[in-house]
């Protein structure tokens, strides 16, 4: 017994040494979403010159749809973007986006020369519709079902990775849930 | 002397640049320090350890300008962070509220603290007993007369 309370120390160092290990692992840039399994908040953001849609929250019903919060001057955000686009036209997912404090000649001359893989954009001048929605760093991704619902959130650049093992099974389970 | 004098006064004076921009500033002299107040409880997301007041982050002045304009809108103080709250979660909060998952965060220092003091006092108990020799045994029949022995030759 009395040996075993010599231990303790030792014991608890062990602990600790683990829950500062997997403390550590955690990326402290990522913050869980407030708005998981809540509608999207209500917006209406006007499209880019010259495009006939925008984004609202009432477009957003209806179908499972990802959300990608991007800008022209986010170095990421074309880091990704080869992703997003491969997700839109090979795997039929409708992608949106919100585009973020952006000027809109230079969001339109990045899509021009990145390609436009979005059904429709919204551009969110002032950054307003983005706080909205909990944004605080450029790219951010929301799926969104069918419901109008946010279900899942990815900050940071979509990565091969996060859309195989994350967003597609999530939009096949979305979908089979009508 | 005089140089060094206005040296010091120039040193004293330098106060550090404050992120809030004049643009940023409210009329209402009460409105704009209870901004001020709800600002530094407000972490900015991007730059984490700072408050939005100290924050030079376009996020940061982006929420700044938000708390203004709901307190311009007739918003409490409770009323702009629980806006805030909504679309960022507890962790804006640069102070955690009390909940059940914030339990083990507010309590368990105390609670850590409570086990050490237990532990102490009965440390400080055992060896006490020692001390006073409270756990020895009196001497057998054996023992005493042994002892006198001893103590007997050394009179001798």
């Amino acid at each position: 017994m009395r040996r075993l309370l010599y231990l303790l120390p030792f014991l608890l160092f062990i602990g600790v040494g683990v829950a500062f290990y997997m403390g550590f692992q955690r990326d402290p840039r990522d913050i869980p979403s407030a708005l998981i399994d809540k509608p999207v908040p209500s917006f209406t953001l006007p499209p880019l010159p010259g495009r006939p849609e925008g984004l609202s929250a009432a477009g957003l019903k209806g179908d499972v749809t990802l959300v990608n919060v991007f800008a022209s001057w986010c170095i990421p955000c074309k880091a990704e973007h080869p992703v997003i686009t491969r997700l839109a036209r090979e795997q039929g997912v409708t992608v949106r986006a919100i585009n973020h404090k952006d000027k809109a000649e230079d969001a339109l001359a990045w899509l021009a020369r990145n390609g436009d893989p979005y059904a429709s954009i919204g551009a969110d001048l002032d950054g307003r519709v983005s706080i909205d929605w909990g944004v605080y760093g450029v790219p951010e991704t929301f799926l969104v079902d069918r419901q109008g619902r946010i279900r899942f959130k990815h900050v940071g650049p979509l990565t091969p990775q996060v859309v195989e093992e994350q967003i597609l099974p999530m939009v096949q389970h979305l979908r089979t849930q009508g | 002397m005089r140089a060094l004098l206005l040296a010091a006064f120039l040193a004293v004076s330098a106060l550090p640049a404050l992120a809030v921009q004049p643009d940023e500033v409210l009329r209402d002299p009460a409105l704009e320090s209870r901004a001020r107040e709800i600002s530094k409880e407000l972490r900015c997301l991007v730059c984490q350890n700072q408050s939005i007041d100290d924050s030079n982050a376009p996020l940061a002045r982006d929420l700044r300008v938000l708390v203004r304009e709901r307190l311009t809108a007739g918003d409490s103080d409770t009323g702009v962070l629980a806006y805030v709250t909504d679309r960022y979660g507890d962790y804006v909060l640069l102070r955690p509220p009390f909940k059940a998952t914030t339990l083990l965060l507010w309590v368990g220092p105390f609670a850590i603290l409570l086990l050490g003091g237990i532990a102490t006092a009965l440390f400080l108990r055992g060896r006490r007993g020692v001390a006073a020799g409270a756990d020895t045994a009196p001497l057998s029949e054996d023992e005493r007369r042994r002892l006198d022995a001893l103590l007997r030759k050394d009179d001798a």
